[in-house]
């Protein structure tokens, strides 16, 4: 064997697969998403609104049992623009990833901008939800494609940051 | 409470693929550096305490008891950590903690990652059930909070560049330093692709394989040996999902760090402790964790960064071995923080030491900002 075909390692691909239960909270959440509404729920001690619900509220160490009907309107709180590929993702870069916070929520979660470009987006700016068509909805964030700025006035986001009352 | 001191700190030399050893043989080179340096035998060694990032980094399931043989931990207690990108500070703070609490009178502690062996961006980036599948890394994750402390404060784009080239400049005065790139400028770091905006190319960390080991052991046993004694130390963490969490300025931040200063009987930060090994694996970082840990105020720290406060012989010192900027084997990345500041007090950083370093601060951070784990050495007990 020749210098260059001497290997001092191989390449063994591993799988793993995970069977994943959603539990009570999350079960309650994503029934709702699959019809198209999103409920977040809220901490009977200190009132903040969680979205998407984890069954508990991390600063009280208590059950969110008070289900919130939200909008699919909210705004950025922060974003980036991803522009390197991501091993075994699907999406082709460049893409805008947010922080998506809802009004009334009192967190955020990730997802998708679109429908503007890269340049103008910025942080406060007004989103709303783009859904699927009706008959893709499943049990998944999925069911919305992405968020679209709306003509709104800018938040400033210094205000978004919870207070307990 | 036994007082307890750093009396050997261990290397591996940091690269990209450390493909002349494998798992077992990255984790030895560290342990040997580290025993050789405190002058110890393996039956002076009462337990053994291993961190290190996820499994999922190199595919090895529970490793702590595949590389039970290579870490010396036969017949001995072994203990693994895992916080994240923290772990390698927290596995420091296990480890003295076990000797503080004379549970142990000498602690062997290691960490590493061997990222060559799988791909920690994979490993970071997967798809979570019912959710878009769309998270992109630590720098993805990362870069809203950056963008949010850019627009909080007004901060100029090139504060980014210039910690990327103090860094990197640092690094080559260490050797062992990943990433040696001569004639870095703050021209070359603008001109690299945009990653995660605002982040470059160059203003992130690499991925790294290496190790870092530390012998840990009660004040009766130091003798006549070299010692960075450990004078305050803590881990906090918060909830990732918690309302009214601030990610630019993290609560559990400011309150381990609030911590340690109280056990060393520290007061002015800025103005007692000579050197700090700070984990900032993105440039912002830099100015945000000099706010976060009460260096300055809220909104300075990018101006403290600005005035060459963190440069190594500034007022101030940051990352004097080059830092996560320079090296990055996730799991020991910490440890390397805790390991540098103790080799600063014990005036063994060679190339890279601050001249007359008596209090030094190492701190790791990881997760989604939400662990943290610091502490506080001196060259002296007093």
């Amino acid at each position: 064997m020749s210098e260059e075909e001497k290997k001092d390692y191989a390449e063994s691909p591993i799988n793993l697969e995970y069977h994943y239960t959603a539990g009570s909270a999350t079960t309650r959440f994503l029934n709702q998403v699959k019809e198209g509404k999103i409920v977040g729920q809220s901490c009977p001690k200190c009132s903040a609104v969680y979205v998407p619900p984890r069954g508990s509220c991390p600063r009280c160490g208590v059950a969110t049992n008070i289900e919130v009907p939200l909008t699919d309107k909210g705004c950025i709180e922060s974003f980036t623009i991803v522009h390197i590929p991501i091993p075994g993702n699907p999406i082709v870069p460049p893409y805008v990833c947010a922080m998506i916070r809802l009004d009334g929520a009192n967190i955020s979660f990730l997802h998708l901008i679109q429908g503007i470009d890269v340049e103008e987006i910025r942080i406060g700016m007004r989103i709303q939800a783009v859904w699927k068509p009706k008959d893709e909805w499943t049990h998944s964030l999925e069911n919305i494609k992405w968020f679209t700025p709306i003509d709104e006035p800018d938040v400033d986001v210094a205000t978004l940051r919870f207070q307990e009352s | 409470m036994i007082q307890a001191g750093v009396i050997g700190v261990g290397q591996t030399k940091y690269d990209a693929k450390r493909r002349d050893v494998s798992m077992g043989g990255l984790v030895r080179e560290a342990i040997d550096n580290a025993m050789l340096a405190a002058n110890v035998e393996w039956d002076a060694i009462d337990a053994v305490i291993l961190g290190k990032a996820p499994d999922m980094f190199e595919g090895v399931v529970m490793p702590e008891l595949y590389l039970a043989d290579a870490i010396g931990a036969v017949g001995k207690p072994v203990l693994r950590v895992h916080t994240a990108g923290s772990v390698g500070g927290s596995t420091g703070v296990i480890a003295a903690t076990h000797v503080c609490s004379g549970q142990f009178k000498t602690v062997l502690t290691v960490t590493f990652e061997k990222q060559s062996e799988s791909n920690a961006t994979w490993a970071l980036s997967p798809r979570y059930p019912y959710s878009p599948h769309i998270n992109a890394g630590a720098g993805g994750y990362f870069a809203p909070f950056i963008r949010e402390y850019i627009r909080r404060y007004d901060a100029p784009e090139h504060i980014g560049w210039k910690v990327a080239v103090k860094d990197r400049l640092n690094a080559l005065k260490n050797p062992l330093a990943h990433l040696h790139i001569p004639g870095i400028d703050e021209k070359m770091v603008s001109d690299t692709p945009m990653l995660w905006e605002p982040l470059r190319y160059l203003e992130s960390c690499p991925s790294s394989d290496g190790a870092c080991a530390m012998v840990i052991t009660s004040k009766d046993l130091v003798g006549s040996r070299d010692v960075a004694w450990i004078k305050g130390m803590a881990v906090r963490s918060e909830g990732t999902l918690s309302a009214g969490r601030d990610e630019v300025n993290p609560q559990a931040g400011i309150d381990c760090a609030k911590d340690i200063y109280d056990q060393a009987g520290i007061t002015n930060p800025y103005k007692e402790i000579d050197c700090a090994e700070i984990y900032v694996p993105f440039s912002w970082y830099e100015p945000m964790w000099l706010e976060n840990l009460g260096f300055c105020d809220l909104g300075e720290g990018w101006k403290l960064t600005d005035q060459d406060a963190t440069a190594i012989d500034g007022e101030i010192p940051f990352n004097m071995s080059g830092g996560v900027m320079s090296s990055n084997p996730i799991g020991a990345s910490g440890m390397i923080r805790f390991g540098e500041a103790a080799l600063q007090v014990m005036g063994k950083a060679n190339d890279h030491q601050v001249e007359d370093a008596k209090v030094a601060m190492g701190h790791a951070y990881g997760g989604a900002a939400q662990f943290f784990a610091m502490w506080i050495v001196s060259s002296s007990l007093d």
